[in-house]
């Protein structure tokens, strides 16, 4: 899943303030899960705006709305007429969905309520960690289920490198060094041949910007 | 004629400990702050942020969720939970601009009525120190 944080309170008080009505509009996928942006956390942000507008004697008109993804259209569309009703929204979906709903209810403006962080998994609750960084040439059948490309700090595809230390990385002691778990996975699946087999340096032309998937 | 302040503070209070601890200070004839509205829940887990931000909004003066003693709750862990939501919930507070001692989580077994009339106290002392909830006077104004 997509995992993004709040931006700090202040920022997003100060990039609304000069609008007198704000729709939140939260997202119910990836970013509710790593509660950063779901119907509970609109919840929240609005009764937080609400009283720091009070408190400041701001007459705002602060509205909410969570629809299932702002990364798609259909989900978008039944929403879009009430939020023409209003001078802004404050999206609390990751960057993608802040840019489809920008597309689709043009021209009101958007401001994005989140910083989007990284592709990745929940690793304990209210802990999530990068596991994918989309890099569009996937060695995962190579390396034990473990992406080197993501969890090395240097991104070696043939490591480990000098820096791994008792398991741990050079960068920090909290750190698993990749390249040891992909060792230690491959041993346990008894296919450490695959360890020694060299992978030729990855190929960034398969990440063409902006990325595009076509089924046809 | 003078306007004294009686704060408001609301109570989220776990059935099977600081409830029972409420009506245990009632047998024992214990007397605490009559200012402290009592919200029962089953378990202090039930308490969201949103509960906490809500009762500021609607005007508490000040809030406090009591629930059982660490590792004593009859759910395992809500009380654990209800106090990570505290301490978010104060944050929340500090950076809407309001004073985060106005909200408070305490830890209260079921036999221990003085504790409970303690915290009543001490929340009551508190919300009378910081003066009224500043969003009550726009409550007010709108009314």
């Amino acid at each position: 899943m997509i995992v993004g944080e709040r931006k700090p309170f202040d920022e997003i008080k100060d990039k609304i303030g000069q609008f007198k009505k704000v729709l939140i509009l939260g997202c119910g996928t990836c970013v509710s899960v790593c509660m950063a942006g779901g119907e509970k956390e609109v919840e929240i942000l609005a009764s937080e705006l609400r009283v720091a507008n009070k408190l400041a004697g701001k007459d705002v008109e602060i509205g909410q709305a969570t629809i299932k993804r702002q990364c798609d259209r259909e989900f978008i569309e039944p929403v879009v007429e009430n939020a023409r009703e209003y001078d802004a929204i404050l999206s609390m979906a990751c960057g993608a969905g802040v840019q489809l709903v920008s597309d689709v209810v043009a021209p009101v403006p958007i401001i994005p309520a989140l910083n989007t962080d990284f592709i990745g998994i929940t690793e304990s609750e209210g802990v999530w960690v990068e596991r994918c960084r989309a890099c569009g040439n996937c060695l995962l059948a190579e390396t034990g289920g473990v992406c080197p490309v993501t969890r090395c700090a240097k991104g070696l595809l043939n490591g480990p490198c000098g820096g791994t230390n008792n398991g741990k990385c050079e960068v920090s002691p909290e750190k698993d060094c990749a390249w040891t778990l992909i060792y230690q996975r491959l041993d346990k699946q008894g296919r450490l041949d695959l360890f020694d087999k060299y992978n030729p340096p990855r190929n960034h032309q398969a990440v063409v910007t902006p990325g595009r998937v076509t089924k046809s | 004629m003078v306007d004294v302040f009686e704060p408001k503070v609301v109570a989220f209070c776990c059935h099977y400990c600081a409830y029972s601890a409420a009506d245990l200070a009632g047998s024992m004839r214990l007397e605490y702050a009559p200012n402290v509205r009592v919200v029962k829940l089953m378990c202090t887990g039930r308490v969201d942020i949103i509960h906490l931000l809500k009762a500021f909004e609607d005007g508490a003066d000040a809030v406090y969720v009591a629930g059982c003693e660490e590792g004593a709750c009859h759910f395992l862990e809500g009380n654990l939970r209800a106090k990570q939501k505290v301490a978010i919930a104060k944050r929340l507070l500090k950076e809407m601009g309001l004073e985060p001692e106005r909200l408070e989580m305490f830890h209260i077994s079921a036999s221990n009525a003085p504790l409970f009339a303690k915290a009543a106290n001490e929340m009551t002392e508190r919300a009378r120190k910081l003066g009224p909830n500043p969003l009550k006077r726009e409550i007010v104004k709108a009314t």
